[in-house]
């Protein structure tokens, strides 16, 4: 019953056969990777993150029992990636895709493929897989043909076995051995005809949901390994808090207790059951005394204060045409204020301490840079420490995950021998997490003789980095707040293409002149980190409200505008298909409004467009979404439902960020910790129906979906309530409150 | 048992040959009105006037003046269309259904012209020249200028007409017979507006005219006598209104550190004041709407009527501070950590099981460090505990504070799935010793019956640390 | 103290402060209810007592004494999933998936209580409760095939 989730994995890792596997989930050795220059020209890049990985056992295993197992350095968030992966896999190796076991991101088991994020994972992993995949069914394809004696090409895969011409089926346990797969990869794969697809590309029920609807064991909260003990960590009330003193003896004292641990500014309690390690975490937190030195600015002024920090500047997009044209120029500033990840389940890990190896089981999004944090944080050999991803609530960036994974380990480092389940509070969760950064653009266009096309664009970008993810032990609060600290490491912007508070500045439409610059702000007045789509929801949200504000001035349908500057015949089509689907122009209802958007994820990742209705209630200035109909295209379908079900839940959770959210906090704490203070979508703002149109792009490269619709969905939305009230909102969120003021009596 | 069931049987007996009596009398009043005096005539209907036609700034004013008067209260259904009534108000003698005060020309108003509007106001009278029933506070509303009613007829012809018909009164015999109400009106309405505002200072006036006018406060918080007309005599002297005990607001006030005019200012503008908790139920609505009202207008309300409270002296107020301090002390003792093993013994010894559910499923957030309104308030400061009846008390434990979707607002989990009767009842009693030194309630059976279904909506106003 | 959960006795040695939620998970070993914040305010502990929705992360032992709990665990399993089981997996109502199981309690609590709910019922019914990815529209078509999974059944079983 206890530690479910290891002992599956050790079954299916044990195998049936007596195969040993090589462990292969080690990068390409430096030789290798730094090819010597030679004379013949150089091999095409490997597809995905084979590219790091190339021997094709990192990816696929099969054992002499003949269960495929595949691996992957990608964690499952929720997003559905267990099941698409094993899709892809079943796909291409022609067996049952309920034969397929998959490994996701361990630094004991798989590659390390970095940070499940971006919407990379099947750009990176999946692309990895379709080849691996491939590969191997050609090498045991011709392992077949070589005991059979009959050429390869005559050779069928079916279910998992090679057959022969003559029906002889030579299962594919039958046919590894040590060292078949034990290879890499070459740089062209016998992909199947996406025509022949019959896994790939097929709505597929999720591996994962069945243990979720049943209590089956799904999550890091359900590791019990035995001896488990639970710990609690108390956090200082601000940031930087110095712990001056805590008189920790009654606690220690109190039932259950089974140590208090202290290092630094760091505290925490460790009790034998979690209602007792809850309870002596409340009596340690009220016996705590902390200096705080915080000095938070005022919210209120927020983009004042943005716009005033020092800035590293730099043009992302600069191209000059002929002279702007005399029509009307428009300007506009817009607004985000931090926005909150809200998981709904508040970060946990298990860590277990044995003499001098560290396991962690972590909800992480990146087992490896998280491993390597925590290695230097304990000041221990990174081979010492391993981290194991289990699954945590969904996480949507950066939160607390990696945090906590640190709490446990300091608090197992403490009790050697014995697992250490660290559950963060509500409250710790909601005040501690390294939010989505407050943003501020400005954005001026002109339009042209014929005033009805733009002629030149000038955009610019105020933000923070978008990722303070670990990267070293500094990232970490525990590690921050040590006696002997690590300091944060000096934030970095992302640069482009993917990009980080630039992320989707660039418009996809083509404007004569545009300019287009990102302000990179190193002052971090709140925790910031990674938040779904980073910045390209609110570059997409000003975009899309621009270009709408632009449409109404040229006297252009906003559809029809967009079209109009919009080459890429893919984009035009995801436009058009979320049109045509939505009924658009529609006539709205009185008091209803609607609004369209589009955007290109990163401008490499998929398409999406938005069209919704919105109702605002005029008298409390309340907005709900009615209906949204949603196109994306995606690149080669997986999973069609899991694409689905990604653009709905984007739409509703931007939706959510939207018209509700932003963190509060007073001149030194945030105030905004818990549903009640930071209030996020309920049933009574969903929308009566979200229709998403999914543009199937046979055999073309995948393009993760996982982001897509956050940016369209909350311009759609601005677009509808500006189409039903006559006002345009710049400030996120479009409250009911701010919509009242503007729209008055 | 017995023998209370056999005295509320008593009491009822002679209630209803009072009843009886009275009802006779305005029988008599209103047959002598409609035979010699006829009702009241009926105004012309007009074409509704374009919104256009009105100035913008007397509808703004009237805006501000709706909410002050929490029109859309009683005629804005939950979910439903602004303004177009249909809300049920339940009755000692049936359930009135609230009108539909839209524009729409043939189920609201849009025909009314604003003599009618004024009219109505000021009498209590329809269009038509029927009598409404004083479920609309016409009572109060006979106060409200002239000019302040034209900018309330400004707003509302202005507003989105809904054409929709609302469901018919279920009143009975003789009540459903709206003429009895000249019987009513006679009695008891003393049309306005009052000369009385001439001889006060401009903030008592200004305070007066709010409280007893518009803002109607009386119409909860006063009690009322069984023909269901505020006691004359008794303003703001509390009352019971939808299952909600309305608190007195005059010297009776049951609250543990007296109301100031600061504090009630702070509560009315905020939604919450750190001594006094959060706004609930049907007070809620009032004090999400003031927040559409001028900083003047709030303070004249907070104002009048914390002076109708301290009326009382000083000498209460200092002793009850010093008693609730004490009290406070020992809250804030009980939730450090050496107090542990203090407050499960004070479960085991003398509190019995409701000590035991405070301690577990209470104390969590009424001890624990966060501040007032997302914090549970000291239970010592909460008029819940403290007021007449256990009936706000056992309300909130049973539905709890849900939350206000899309709006910071305080939350505190419904216990009524899981807490039975008689752990309402032990955890009142409870909380009533220890956080106060009054007697013990007579009938918390009944305020939990009461409570069981009653469906009331316990909504909470968003508080203003929402503004952005 | 004995508890009665799904249908079986269990005699649990635990201060009768601690929340039910603590003891399902830790004592008894059962997935279903998560903690998400211990407030009472975003229902992924939901669990039925005497057949009504509960907030276990805040509801004390003390409050339970004769009382039936149910959790999803007593629902069905995997293999034999009750109706709210099998039209969340037939809907792929779940993301990440941490909200599901309270999800379905209270969806569970209304099938129970009012079989027969219209949308508008459904979705005021489910108010408490919070989801973070977005799921809504799967969790409000599952509890309307779950309506449908127990109608077709009853009529399958009374024909």
């Amino acid at each position: 019953m206890s530690n479910d989730l290891t002992i599956s994995r050790r079954a299916v890792l044990a195998g049936t056969g007596a195969l040993i596997f090589s462990f292969s989930a080690s990068p390409l050795p430096a030789q290798d990777a730094a090819a010597p220059p030679s004379a013949s020209p150089p091999a095409p890049p490997l597809p995905g993150s084979l590219k790091q990985f190339p021997y094709l056992d990192s990816w696929i295993r099969i054992d002499a029992g003949g269960s495929i197992t595949v691996c992957t350095g990608k964690a499952e968030l929720g997003q559905g990636i267990k099941t698409a992966l094993s899709q892809i896999a079943a796909e291409q190796l022609d067996a049952d895709f309920d034969k397929v076991e998959i490994i996701t991101a361990d630094t004991a088991l798989t590659p390390n493929e970095g940070y499940t994020a971006g919407s990379h994972s099947l750009q990176d992993s999946g692309t990895a897989i379709l080849h691996a995949a491939a590969q191997v069914r050609q090498i045991l394809i011709a392992e077949a043909a070589k005991r059979a004696a009959m050429p390869p090409e005559r050779m069928q895969t079916q279910r998992a076995a090679v057959i022969a011409p003559d029906g002889r089926r030579f299962g594919y346990g039958d046919l590894v051995s040590a060292a078949l797969l034990h290879v890499q990869a070459a740089p062209q794969s016998p992909l199947k005809a996406p025509s022949d697809y019959n896994i790939m590309g097929q709505a597929q029920q999720r591996i994962d949901i069945p243990a979720k609807v049943t209590g089956g064991a799904a999550y890091v909260q359900d590791l019990r390994p035995d001896g488990m003990v639970h710990g609690r960590v108390v956090r200082p009330p601000s940031y930087g808090a110095t712990l001056t003193d805590v008189d920790a003896a009654a606690i220690e004292k109190m039932p259950g207790v089974v140590k208090v641990v202290r290092d630094g500014s760091f505290l925490g309690v460790i009790a034998e059951r979690e209602f007792q390690a809850v309870e002596a975490m409340r009596a340690l937190a009220a016996a705590a005394h902390w200096q705080e030195t915080a000095k938070l600015p005022d919210g209120a002024a927020l983009p004042a204060l943005l716009l005033g920090l020092p800035s590293q500047d730099t043009a992302v997009f600069d191209q000059h045409g002929p002279a702007p044209g005399n029509g009307k120029t428009l300007s506009a500033t817009y607004t985000r204020p931090y926005v909150s990840h809200g998981s709904i389940g508040p970060s946990c890990a298990v860590a277990r301490f044995d003499g001098d190896a560290l396991t962690v089981w972590t909800h992480t999004q990146g087992v490896y840079p998280d491993r390597d944090a925590i290695a230097e944080m304990l000041r221990m050999p990174k081979e010492k420490v391993r981290l194991t991803h289990a699954e945590g609530s969904g996480c949507y960036g950066h939160n607390g995950a990696d945090d906590a994974a640190a709490d446990a380990a300091v608090l197992a480092r403490a009790l050697p021998g014995r697992p250490v389940r660290v559950q963060w509070t509500r409250e710790q969760e909601h005040a501690w997490e390294p939010y989505g950064p407050a943003m501020v653009v400005k954005v001026s266009a002109s339009l042209d003789a014929t005033g009805r096309k733009i002629a030149d664009w000038d955009y610019g970008v105020w933000s923070n980095t978008h990722s303070m993810r670990p990267g070293g032990a500094g990232a970490l609060l525990a590690a921050q707040s040590l006696a002997q600290p690590f300091t944060p490491p000096p934030p970095k912007p992302i640069p482009m293409p993917e990009g980080g508070g630039d992320r989707n500045s660039i418009p996809l439409y083509k404007f004569p002149s545009a300019r287009v610059v990102s302000r990179f702000l190193p002052t971090m007045p709140v925790r910031v980190s990674a938040l779904r789509a980073l910045g390209g929801y609110m570059n997409v949200f000003c975009i899309e409200s621009f270009m709408d504000e632009l449409a109404l001035a040229a006297g252009a349908d906003p559809v029809e505008f967009r079209l109009q500057h919009l080459d890429d015949p893919r984009a035009r089509d995801a436009v058009s298909t979320a049109a045509k689907n939505f009924g658009w122009p529609g006539k709205a209802a009185p008091g209803h409004g609607n609004g369209f958007a589009f955007a290109r994820y990163k401008n490499l990742a998929a398409y999406c467009a938005i069209a919704c209705e919105v109702e605002v209630d005029r008298e409390s200035g309340r907005a709900r979404m009615v209906r949204a109909v949603a196109a994306v295209d995606s690149g080669q379908v997986v999973n069609p439902d899991g694409i689905k079900n990604q653009i709905e839940g984007a739409i509703l959770q931007s939706t959510s960020w939207t018209l509700f959210e932003n963190v509060t906090f007073d001149h030194r704490r945030i105030t905004s910790v818990d549903w009640a203070s930071y209030p996020i979508l309920r049933f009574s703002d969903v929308p009566d129906a979200v229709d998403v149109h999914v543009i199937d792009r046979p055999g073309t490269p995948f393009l993760g979906s996982g982001e897509a619709g956050q940016g369209p969905a909350a311009a759609a939305v601005a677009n509808a309530i500006a189409n039903a009230t006559g006002k345009r909102f710049r400030d996120l969120p479009i409250s009911r409150q701010r919509i009242k003021t503007a729209i008055g009596v | 048992m017995l023998e209370g069931g056999t005295q509320r049987q008593a009491g009822l007996d002679m209630r209803a040959l009072r009843f009886a009596l009275v009802l006779c009398l305005l029988l008599a009043v209103a047959v002598g009105v409609y035979v010699f005096a006829a009702g009241p005539p009926a105004i012309d209907p007009i074409t509704p006037p374009a919104a256009a036609s009105f100035d913008p700034a007397v509808v703004k004013r009237g805006a501000i003046l709706a909410a002050i008067g929490d029109c859309d209260t009683c005629h804005t259904a939950p979910g439903g269309r602004a303004f177009a009534g249909a809300v049920a108000i339940p009755t000692p003698f049936g359930t009135i259904f609230s009108t539909n005060i839209t524009p729409d020309a043939a189920t609201g108003i849009g025909a009314w012209s604003e003599a009618a509007f004024q009219r109505a106001m000021r009498k209590g009278v329809r269009r038509d020249g029927a009598y409404l029933y004083p479920a609309f506070p016409y009572d109060h509303f006979t106060q409200v200028s002239d000019d302040d009613n034209r900018a309330l007829y400004a707003f509302l012809m202005t507003r989105a007409p809904v054409h929709a018909t609302v469901p018919a009164n279920t009143l009975s015999f003789p009540f459903n017979h709206r003429t009895v109400m000249a019987g009513w009106n006679l009695l008891f309405l003393s049309p306005g507006p009052s000369n009385v505002y001439a001889t006060m200072d401009a903030g008592t006036a200004r305070g007066l005219y709010l409280v007893e006018g518009l803002g109607h406060c009386g119409a909860c918080h006063t009690p009322r006598n069984f023909l269901g007309a505020e006691k004359f005599g008794d303003a703001l002297a509390g009352a019971e209104v939808e299952g909600w005990t309305a608190y007195a607001l005059d010297a009776s006030s049951p609250a543990a550190v007296p109301w100031t005019a600061a504090a009630l200012y702070r509560y009315l503008r905020d939604g919450f004041e750190e001594h006094h908790g959060v706004a609930r139920g049907p007070m809620a609505e009032v004090v999400a709407n003031l927040r559409a009202a001028p900083e003047e207008d709030v303070r004249a309300i907070a104002t009048y009527i914390a002076g109708q409270s301290t009326k009382a002296g000083a000498q209460k107020q200092a002793s009850q501070q010093v008693a609730v301090q004490a009290r406070r002390g020992e809250a804030v003792a009980a939730a450090s950590a050496d107090s542990q093993a203090n407050r499960a013994s004070v479960g085991s010894s003398d509190g019995g099981e409701g000590a035991v559910i405070y301690a577990a499923a209470c104390a969590g957030c009424h001890e624990g460090p966060r501040a007032m309104p997302y914090g549970g308030i000291d239970l010592a400061l909460s008029s819940a505990i403290t007021g007449p009846n256990a009936d706000n008390l056992v309300t909130i434990v049973i539905d709890g504070l849900p939350a206000v979707a899309g709006i910071r607002s305080p939350i505190m989990p419904a216990f009524g799935n899981v807490i039975d009767d008689g752990q309402v009842a032990g955890l009142a009693k409870y909380l009533r010793g220890r956080f106060t030194d009054k007697g013990s309630w007579s009938d918390i059976e009944k305020s939990v019956r009461d409570a069981r279904g009653s469906g009331r909506a316990v909504t909470v106003s968003s508080t203003r640390m929402d503004q952005r | 103290m004995k508890l009665d959960i799904n249908n079986r006795q269990h005699d649990v040695d635990v201060d009768p402060r601690t929340p039910l939620l603590y003891v399902l998970r830790d004592d008894l070993k059962l997935n279903a209810a998560k903690f998400g914040c211990g407030l009472g305010q975003c229902g992924a502990c939901t669990v039925l007592v005497d057949g009504k929705p509960v907030f276990s992360c805040v509801t004390p032992l003390a409050l339970l004494a004769g009382k039936k709990i149910t959790t999803v665990e007593g629902l069905g399993t995997t293999d034999n999933p009750a109706p709210i089981q099998r039209a969340f997996i037939e809907e792929q109502a779940a993301q990440c998936g941490y909200c599901i199981a309270g999800m379905i309690m209270r969806a569970q609590a209304l099938l129970l209580g009012n079989p027969h709910a219209d949308d508008a019922e459904i979705r005021a019914w489910l108010e408490p409760n919070l989801c973070r990815c977005g799921t809504h529209m799967r969790i409000l078509r599952a509890v309307r095939r779950a309506q449908e999974l127990i109608k077709t059944a009853q009529t399958g079983a009374a024909g």
